[in-house]
């Protein structure tokens, strides 16, 4: 059977226009054809993890039950009672196969899991946010066929954007007036359209037609050389190309379903200081972060008092964050050092600003000062690009 | 009710520009980021006895003086 990855190449692109076509004129009239809708996404799930990658599709049913099994049974308690423990209990549990498919690779010689398939850890990140907010007491009730469509939306299903369960049912469960949807049709083709020159023009010629000849020349060097400075600056152009590109896709894809999956880029490398780059860089992760496990944390350690200073406490909370980012991108050294070094640049960042707040007369503020802060910021980013890329690790370790 | 939460909201960034504007966007000027918020709305539960959990927190609903204070008194 046949096999495609999302957004790989140009006949995914012309099954998605055949497939799209009749929701698209269904939504014009005002329409919205469940059943159909249903069907196509089920043919693309199947595209993407039947075939040669069945294994992964039968992991991915396995893991929606297991997910599933654990938002309802959680829903039931919440209903009743309210006790933290078993809030944890179930956060843990909901997290536990994505753990184990981080874990697997280093205690089994680079083997990968057999419970992993694409995408695992965006559905990790919807089904964990909507454990949070049931406790909360914000989800009240939870349906069979909303919560598959929001977990398997096949259009972010294997790199994101990540969406939240209560402003996607928004979107699904109503359709869009005519004049709003076109405006919408039109936002989608530009995004697609920027999406293919990002992705299949710049990425291409960063990432396949000069990132293996700068790290040919870097390792034949040997050791710190400009090749590594080279290799540095590409691979980030080639990561951000690549990324955005893709979300571009995932984005205008959404929006012809008649679903405005937020955005993920928002001109990263104009950022001035880092906090701004992490508003403006995959966006949906760094919210899911800021809004699920930095506020949270920073909350309760602030009602139990369990810090005094207020500085301390935030610089917990980045450091936790940032460690947890680490051990998210995977096991490794680079991708650990690379959440610490974030978490020391945006707390250093912290400090500069309560500094600048307090002598606000004295520093100087115009065009320079503010093209100086995104030079600084673009190369201190680009250096945490070439730690995550793990070329160090290449160059120096293997 | 409104100069309780502009006490808080002044406080907390620190300037007046929050009473002088109440329309003015707290995070897009970064006056008010993540922790601010949290403090925000810990000073909020007890000083105007609002609960609002991180979760129903929509950073669109509660980017300016004017929301917050009407958020509030849609809460009591």
């Amino acid at each position: 059977m046949l096999n495609m990855q999302p957004y790989q190449d140009p006949t995914y692109f012309v099954l998605l226009a055949i497939g799209l076509l009749p929701i698209m004129v269904g939504l014009l009239y005002g329409r919205r054809f469940r059943v159909y809708e249903t069907i196509i996404s089920f043919l693309f799930l199947l595209l993407t993890f039947g075939g040669v990658k069945w294994e992964q599709g039968i992991a991915l049913i396995g893991y929606i039950i297991f997910e599933l099994l654990l938002i309802y049974g959680y829903l039931a308690y919440r209903k009743r009672k309210n006790a933290s423990w078993l809030f944890n209990l179930t956060v843990v549990l909901s997290i536990l196969p994505l753990v184990i498919v981080k874990v697997a690779p280093v205690m089994n010689n680079g083997r990968e899991s057999i419970i992993g398939f694409l995408g695992i850890s965006y559905l990790t990140f919807k089904a964990v946010g909507m454990i949070m907010e049931i406790r909360d007491g914000i989800i009240k009730e939870v349906g069979l066929s909303e919560v598959v469509h929001f977990l398997l939306f096949f259009p972010t299903i294997s790199s994101g954007p990540i969406d939240r369960y209560r402003r996607f049912l928004g979107d699904y469960k109503k359709i869009p007036a005519r004049d709003k949807y076109l405006a919408l049709l039109d936002k989608a083709m530009w995004y697609i359209f920027l999406g293919f020159v990002y992705k299949f023009l710049l990425a291409y010629l960063f990432g396949v037609v000069m990132l293996p000849k700068i790290s040919a020349l870097a390792l034949a060097h040997g050791g710190w050389s400009w090749w590594v400075i080279a290799y540095m600056y590409t691979y980030s152009m080639d990561l951000f190309f690549d990324f955005a590109g893709y979300s571009l896709f995932a984005v205008g894809i959404s929006y012809i379903m008649g679903i405005q999956t937020p955005m993920n880029f928002n001109k990263p490398f104009i950022a001035k200081n880092i906090k701004d780059f992490w508003n403006r860089w995959h966006m949906t992760l760094s919210f899911w972060f800021r809004d699920y496990i930095y506020m949270r944390l920073v909350f309760f350690m602030m009602k139990k008092k369990l810090l005094k200073s207020r500085i301390a406490i935030a610089n917990v909370g980045y450091l936790t964050l940032f460690l947890i980012m680490g051990f998210w991108h995977g096991v490794t050294w680079y991708y650990i050092v690379y959440g610490l070094y974030h978490a020391v640049a945006i707390n250093l960042c912290d400090m500069w600003l309560r500094f600048k707040k307090r002598h606000k007369e004295k520093i100087p503020h115009n065009k320079f000062t503010e093209a100086l802060a995104i030079f600084i910021t673009f190369n201190v980013v680009c250096f945490s690009f070439l730690i995550f890329s793990g070329f160090l690790n290449t160059l120096f370790f293997a | 009710m409104k100069d309780t939460v502009l006490d808080i909201l002044e406080d907390l960034t620190g300037s007046d520009e929050v009473r002088n504007d109440l329309d003015i966007d707290i995070f897009e000027t970064g006056l008010l980021d993540s922790m601010g918020t949290v403090q925000m709305l810990l000073e909020l539960q007890a000083q105007c006895g609002v609960d609002v959990p991180v979760s129903e927190f929509e950073r669109t609903e509660w980017n300016t003086p004017n929301k917050i204070i009407a958020k509030v008194e849609s809460m009591q």
